[in-house]
């Protein structure tokens, strides 16, 4: 990954290839799949089929959430700073309302639990943040060290390269 | 404004209850959203700048507000889930 600077407009500097917000997005959404049958396990055990199901519908809302965000960051990076300051800001908007809109309209549905929908919204994306963030902060901190295979996709650094363009 | 007066007389105590209810949710939903809001703005503001100012720095200042972003919005998520325990359980 490199950095297209422009020295003109800071703002309209750019990233090239694949942004590390993917990555730790993506790595996100592998790990929720691991823990996906345990959460649905548990989820069936504490409130029934109805809570196992429940607890999957959040799993799933959070793991595209988190997909959502990384596929905005990166996209919008690739077209300049700018756009990605616009698209966090709006990216976060558009993904409150789709879980918004969701949850509400499945409210009503027979299998859905909503109180153990909403303890696996806040928990597994409270969850796989700081599971993810033992890993970013280990390579940010020692980033000539790798503490496990997981960091192998975990490289952020990046090259910058120079070219002024109007 | 008779007719205003005759509809309001009508509305029943329970019903009002449930409507100062839904309205009170939804005013805590809307408040717990705007305070992540405003963090977020104000975060990837200043990861931009950081990114502008040092390009070869971009990728940990990228990760780094990334995570910052996922962490404010739980900020959103957990009043979200409030306002639908409040509401509709």
């Amino acid at each position: 990954m490199t950095v297209d600077v422009n020295r003109e407009n800071p703002l309209l500097s750019r990233f090239e290839g694949r942004s590390p917000a993917m990555q730790v997005g993506i790595d996100i959404v592998k790990r929720g799949a691991i823990i996906a049958p345990v959460a649905i396990l548990v989820g069936t055990l504490i409130w029934g089929t109805d809570g196992g199901a429940s607890v999957a519908l959040g799993l799933g809302l959070i793991l595209v959430n988190m997909w959502l965000s990384a596929w905005i960051i990166d996209v919008t990076a690739r077209i300049s700073f700018a756009a990605l300051a616009g698209g966090a800001m709006f990216g976060f908007l558009i993904r409150l309302s789709i879980i918004s809109a969701v949850v509400i309209s499945v409210r009503n549905v027979s299998w859905v639990d909503l109180v153990a929908l909403g303890i696996t919204i806040i928990v597994t994306h409270l969850g796989l943040l700081f599971w993810e963030l033992r890993y970013i902060s280990a390579s940010l901190a020692y980033p000539g060290l790798k503490p496990g295979a997981g960091l192998a996709s975990n490289d952020h650094s990046t090259s910058p390269k120079e070219s002024v363009s109007s | 404004m008779s007719t205003l007066a005759t509809a309001l007389a009508q509305i029943e105590a329970a019903d009002l209850k449930n409507i100062e209810a839904a309205g009170s949710a939804g005013f805590a939903y809307g408040l717990a959203a705007i305070g992540p809001g405003i963090g977020i703005g104000y975060l990837v503001g200043q990861a931009v700048q950081a990114m502008a100012r040092q390009p070869e720095s971009a990728g940990q200042v990228q990760t780094t507000m990334f995570l910052g972003i996922a962490f404010t919005e739980a900020l959103a998520l957990i009043g979200f889930v409030v306002f639908i325990l409040l509401k509709f359980v």
